[in-house]
């Protein structure tokens, strides 16, 4: 798998086991907050750069540099040891930082502080203003819903990625190739693609695919669920963001 | 890292929450409600070759309170076997610890949608009754619904009167019908739990609107929480005055449902509702305030139904259906005692095929008489 940011060392790979990272920022030991620090900017820096460009109508120079500069303060000032579980979601307190931030930035005439002995962070920006554009339009006077829609599809693109490691680590690549084939082309497809066709086309029972068509899907639910557990304080939030992320529309 | 399309996104969020019945005989092939519980699927049950409905604890996590709700409701509903109740089939964990039952596949439209159709008062009346009767049951086996409403009530595609979402009912603590008092188990998870409806302060809601009046809600009373839908909710549940829960509330909501059905409003405006629930005083304008083609005894039947004192209603849904069914057999009915005029009336419209014999059986002696004396 390829990651778009090296944050956190060459082991890209999401734990297997995920305790909250929210909790493990406040850790005595640096190991363990710098994974922390890892596995929350990994699911925060693309929403939170799509958001600087959206609300603040940042050029996307602009947006990099604040995105940078503010995860940079988060982990040099320990901005996230400060969140308090029974206040607000996780997501909420991050976004409120942010604004917070880049108010703060805009005002002191955007002055960003750059190099010295500050942490550096390599994140895939192209890559993030190319979805940013390519994007479907959204509403700019809805910013923390645009936040919101980010952050699943950045949960969600993480856990496909995780999923084609598991899958294809453990001999089971075609279980992979099916969920690929019918689950990630979305919709368009779903009403003309049938379990009886991709039977035909993967040289299987039809029940067969029905099965690793339910256990990718299992394993993607159980991904996703442990990167909410990775990224939320506690159960409470644990489950209401489980609930608006998995909540099934009818 | 792929890039996911928002159309994507919406199909993992729905797979993603799909449940996973791969190794049972049913397989899901699309969501078909959602509800605050729970989310109903349509699948296929391949061995008998039939659609039937599943319905899937929402929670995404294993959740103990939620998860034993639900089966109590699956508990609930089998011991219910009743024409006006749909039957469940099966019980069941998924592999990630989700609850899910499956029930019959009832075809049809929700009363909320279905009742422009209904164009008389009489048809309205004929599904309310069998509303009714499904309630009686339910209570006669020591059980009470707590969420009676429009959205509640399937009516089928022959017809049939379903009432539905038995997620908030209660099993009374001595079970059968005619004890007295009819007290709820002291120990329970419903009501202690905020559960998964949305949790809102009584000033909160707009039941005057038919959008909050069909929702189900968690209201914070100064008295705890209480599930139900504000519109048709009685004003002991209102007030969160658990212990004098009872049959009565049943009542009171299918009162309500009588109402809406007769004037085609609710029967309390956001204000009633809120100086119900702090306990002040509040009135209901009667239905033939509203409707001039609802009779006095009908108007009389639904007041009584919505009588703010639990006391003074119909002492369960089947007192009520049985007064209805007086009512529209031309009977003098339980909650309206009528004038003398109005009781000669009534009686000559019951019998009016013996009264009109009698009538002309007069004329034609008259007659005779006085031609006989020419």
């Amino acid at each position: 798998m390829k990651d778009d940011t090296d944050i956190g060392g060459g082991d890209g790979r999401f734990p297997p086991t995920q305790r909250s990272a929210v909790l493990a920022v406040r850790s005595a030991d640096p190991v363990v907050r710098r994974r922390a620090y890892d596995t929350l900017i990994r699911s925060y820096w693309k929403p939170a750069y799509k958001y600087v460009r959206l609300k603040w109508g940042a050029s996307d120079d602009e947006a990099k540099d604040l995105t940078q500069g503010f995860l940079t303060r988060a982990i040099e000032k320990g901005v996230f040891d400060q969140y308090d579980a029974s206040r607000a979601a996780f997501r909420t307190y991050l976004r409120s930082c942010l604004d917070g931030y880049v108010f703060n930035e805009r005002k002191a005439g955007g002055r960003l502080k750059r190099g010295g002995d500050r942490v550096v962070l390599s994140l895939d920006f192209v890559g993030a203003e190319d979805e940013y554009r390519r994007g479907e339009p959204v509403d700019p006077r809805d910013p923390e819903a645009y936040f919101h829609r980010e952050w699943v599809r950045s949960v969600f693109a993480e856990a496909v990625e995780a999923l084609r490691t598991a899958l294809e680590g453990s001999g089971r690549a075609v279980h992979f190739a099916l969920f690929e084939r019918y689950d990630l082309a979305g919709g368009k497809v779903e009403s003309k693609l049938t379990y009886e066709t991709l039977a035909r086309e993967f040289a299987l029972p039809v029940t067969q695919v029905t099965n690793y068509l339910a256990a990718a899907r299992r394993e993607f639910r159980g991904i996703v669920l442990e990167q909410l557990r990775a990224v939320t304080g506690n159960d409470t939030e644990f489950r209401d963001e489980a609930r608006a992320l998995l909540g099934t529309p009818v | 890292m792929r890039w996911l399309s928002d159309e994507t996104v919406d199909h993992l969020r729905r797979v993603a929450d799909w449940p996973d019945l791969s190794a049972t005989k049913y397989r899901v092939i699309q969501p078909i409600a959602d509800g605050g519980m729970g989310t109903v699927y349509l699948a296929r049950d391949g061995e008998l070759d039939r659609e039937v409905a599943i319905k899937v604890l929402k929670d995404a996590v294993f959740d103990v309170r939620a998860t034993e709700r639900m089966r109590r409701e699956a508990r609930i509903v089998a011991r219910l076997e009743h024409p006006g109740v749909v039957p469940l089939h099966d019980l069941g964990l998924l592999p990630d610890g989700r609850t899910y039952y499956v029930m019959k596949l009832v075809r049809g439209r929700r009363l909320d949608e279905h009742a422009g159709d209904l164009r008389t008062i009489n048809d309205r009346l004929r599904v309310f009754g069998r509303l009714c009767d499904a309630v009686a049951f339910a209570h006669a086996h020591g059980v009470i619904h707590r969420d009676v409403k429009p959205q509640n009530v399937m009516i089928g595609e022959f017809g049939e009167v379903l009432l539905l979402d038995w997620g908030v009912a209660k099993v009374l603590e001595n079970g059968q019908a005619g004890e007295s008092p009819n007290r709820i188990e002291a120990v329970e998870l419903g009501d202690e739990t905020a559960g998964p409806t949305d949790a809102i302060g009584t000033e909160g809601i707009d039941v005057g609107s038919m959008n909050d009046a069909g929702r189900t809600v968690t209201l914070l009373t100064a008295n705890g929480t209480v599930v139900g839908t504000p519109a048709f909710m009685a004003p002991e549940q209102a007030r969160g005055q658990l212990d004098r829960v009872d049959r009565r509330c049943d009542v009171f909501a299918l009162g309500a449902v009588l109402y809406w059905l007769l004037t085609g409003r609710t029967p309390l405006d956001r204000d009633a509702f809120q100086r119900m629930a702090r306990g002040q005083g509040f009135e209901i304008a009667a239905p033939r305030r509203l409707n001039r083609e609802v009779t006095r005894p009908l108007s009389a039947i639904c007041m009584k139904a919505l009588a703010v004192d639990a006391g003074d209603r119909y002492a369960d849904a089947g007192a009520l259906g049985a007064d209805l069914t007086r009512y529209m057999n031309g009977m003098p009915v339980e909650a309206y005692r009528a004038g003398v005029l109005e009781r000669t009336w009534r009686l000559v419209v019951r019998h009016r095929i013996a009264v009109l014999l009698i009538v002309t059986y007069l004329a034609v002696r008259t007659l005779l008489i006085f031609f006989g004396r020419r």
